[in-house]
């Protein structure tokens, strides 16, 4: 087996454990404890916001601001416009590609 | 709330562009895989069985620096903690059937959890959750094969066409809805600021995990009656 294949396996066990943990043990009807229902609950806002700054800003583990900030902005100001979805991702790709263009 | 119209067109609407959106980096990671010296059978295989993007690519990426089995499992590992805490978030949404948890909890990536948890009832997160899970599933996979069969050698796509500045972009359009709420605005602006804080001195993944701790903003320990 070349390393590869050993750590797609190794690494799809891993995730499955991870990704099915929730759901196996939680789901099936039984209501979760107040506490982890009312942490469901606002876990999304801490790991959505997580995971818009990182994207934005983070590039091999250290700080970079570039064009993908610009395409950000953009998207921020479209979506309070309350422009459509799909418009406000490829507003974003575009500015981002016109700004790398110019500089 | 009769007033509201069906919200799954637009549901649908936006799981087709999120699975869109994932095309370039599928293509990328075949590229990456490609240049790994990764089969086009394993690179599937990762993106079929391992499912979850950054997670397939730190992998490789390490591979492809000549890292360990072990350090490049572990790198994946850690970007996918985050996993668990998606879990515990749409576990009240995939009730069912073990066998149809099993199955669903593949799916379990942050496009579907995303829009999962936006929407306002729990059948409407489970309608999210699983459409873009599985649209993102066939897209991901395709791209993947055309990536390393086809695309090799121009991964620089992503960034001249700025395709990467779409998943800032798409995610923060997921938060959004959240920002009215002041006390999801707290939670979302310490998840943005440890994430980023931390960035720099733990390995990838890691300060995503450690954003969850943002949500002591809205102290869960206060069950409300």
């Amino acid at each position: 087996m070349t390393a590869a294949t050993t750590t797609a396996l190794l690494l799809a066990g891993a995730t499955y454990a991870l990704k099915s943990a929730g759901p196996l043990a939680l789901g099936g009807g039984r209501r979760l404890p107040g506490f982890l229902e009312r942490l469901a609950l606002l876990l999304p806002a801490a790991l959505l916001a997580a995971l818009v700054a990182s994207s934005a800003v983070v590039s091999d583990r250290s700080l970079t601001v570039d064009a993908r900030l610009v395409g950000l902005a953009v998207a921020a100001l479209a979506l309070w416009r309350r422009v459509p979805f799909v418009v406000v991702v490829v507003l974003a790709a575009a500015v981002t590609a016109a700004v790398r263009a110019m500089t | 709330m009769s007033t509201l119209p069906d919200p799954r067109p637009v549901i649908v609407r936006q799981a087709a562009s999120i699975a869109l959106a994932v095309i370039p980096f599928a293509l990328a990671f075949g590229v990456a895989c490609e240049e790994a010296g990764v089969s086009v059978i394993e690179a599937v295989g990762f993106s079929t069985l391992v499912f979850a993007g950054s997670a397939q690519f730190a992998a490789v990426s390490v591979l492809g620096d000549g890292g360990t089995v072990a350090a490049a499992v572990v790198a994946g590992v850690l970007l996918n903690l985050r996993s668990l805490a998606f879990g515990i978030a749409m576990a009240p949404a995939l009730r069912g059937p073990l066998w149809w948890r099993a199955l669903a909890a593949q799916l379990m990536i942050d496009e579907s959890t995303a829009v999962g948890a936006a929407q306002r009832t729990a059948e409407l997160q489970r309608f999210g959750y699983l459409v873009t899970g599985l649209g993102v599933f066939v897209t991901w996979n395709s791209a993947t094969i055309l990536g390393v069969g086809v695309l090799a050698g121009s991964a620089d796509l992503v960034e001249t066409a700025g395709v990467d500045a779409t998943i800032p972009a798409a995610f923060l359009a997921l938060l959004w809805p959240r920002l009215h709420d002041p006390e999801h605005r707290r939670i979302a602006l310490g998840g943005a600021v440890i994430a980023v804080a931390l960035a720099p001195v733990l390995p990838a993944g890691i300060p995503i995990v450690a954003a969850a701790a943002a949500t002591a903003a809205g102290r869960p320990w206060r069950v409300q009656a």
